[in-house]
């Protein structure tokens, strides 16, 4: 346990290949969707595969699940900035 | 109590401390981008047909196959930490070099994919843009900056990279001290998501 918390945890191979291959399906999904499907469709794909594919890449390739809940909780709020940011643009957008 | 240490500890490594700061380094570029994507949004709602036709003169294919070369080139920087842990160098610096590979490759394509746009005078000031209405001037405005940026960051990756594996070469970098190997990951993770995003806002707004 010691030597894990020196060294950090080690994550298998097969979990980044894993992810890898989900990555790929989530891409050809959203590339699917926007060309075969109607707008709204497309968009609800971008909001919600897009997303999910950047999670991914944060929690798997990056080891923010195996880190402490501080820098967690350091990810959540500088992305929760953001995002309210984005909110607030479309709230004056929508008010013009 | 007692004033001598209980082992020799020549130099202090604060791992925690490094991972922190790079996260931190990486929230500005988070904000750096959501500054550039807060401006897409914008004109987006104010231009939906304009950037609907921009997107459909964009050449998709090159865009996936970027997606597809970037998410393989984050694998295998993520390959190479667990493989420096794990100690075995000899994969560490394969992955490294299979990684600059695939950045040297998307670059390639960002320069085919460019000049492609740009005989057709599609540049700043250039023939066929002035003649475009607003809306896809601004289009080709934000993804000329936007993939431009990201293009630099993925040439910055290269370097940063290219100087983690001659530390792994020269054991500067080894199973008992990576952390400079897994920021460097983390940069290159983070280019990867933002190519994520920029994807779906550029090529597949048709």
């Amino acid at each position: 346990m010691e030597r894990a918390e020196e060294h950090g945890h080690i994550v298998p191979y097969q979990t980044f290949i894993k992810v890898w291959l989900l990555l790929l399906f989530l891409t050809a999904l959203l590339v699917f969707v926007s060309t075969v499907f109607h707008e709204a469709l497309s968009v609800a794909a971008l909001l919600t595969l897009t997303p999910l594919k950047a999670g991914l890449v944060f929690f798997y390739f990056m080891h923010l699940k195996y880190e402490k809940p501080f820098l967690k909780s350091m990810v959540l709020v500088a992305l929760a900035t953001l995002t309210l940011f984005i909110g607030l643009i479309f709230i004056d957008l929508s008010f013009r | 109590m007692s004033s001598i240490p209980a082992m020799p500890h020549p130099v202090h490594k604060d791992r925690e401390g490094a991972k922190l700061g790079m996260w931190l380094f990486l929230f500005t570029e988070i904000l750096l981008f959501g500054g550039l994507f807060l401006l897409y949004s914008a004109y987006r709602a104010k231009y939906p047909l304009d950037f609907h036709t921009g997107g459909q003169h964009l050449n998709t294919f090159i865009g996936v196959a970027n997606t597809v070369i970037l998410l393989t080139s984050s694998l295998t920087v993520a390959i190479a930490i667990t493989a420096i842990q794990k100690g075995n160098r000899k994969l560490t610096m394969l992955c490294l070099s299979a990684t600059i590979g695939f950045a040297a490759l998307f670059l390639v394509n960002k320069y085919v994919e460019w000049s492609e746009e740009i005989r057709r005078g599609i540049y700043p000031n250039g023939p066929a843009l002035l003649k475009l209405p607003d809306g896809e001037k601004i289009f080709y405005g934000l993804y000329y900056s936007m993939t431009g940026l990201h293009g630099l960051h993925v040439l910055a990756g290269i370097v940063v990279l290219s100087v983690m594996l001659k530390f792994v070469h020269s054991n500067r970098i080894t199973s008992s001290d990576f952390t400079k190997l897994e920021n460097a990951g983390l940069y290159w993770h983070l280019v990867d998501v933002i190519w994520i995003f920029l994807l779906p806002l550029l090529y597949l707004a048709a």
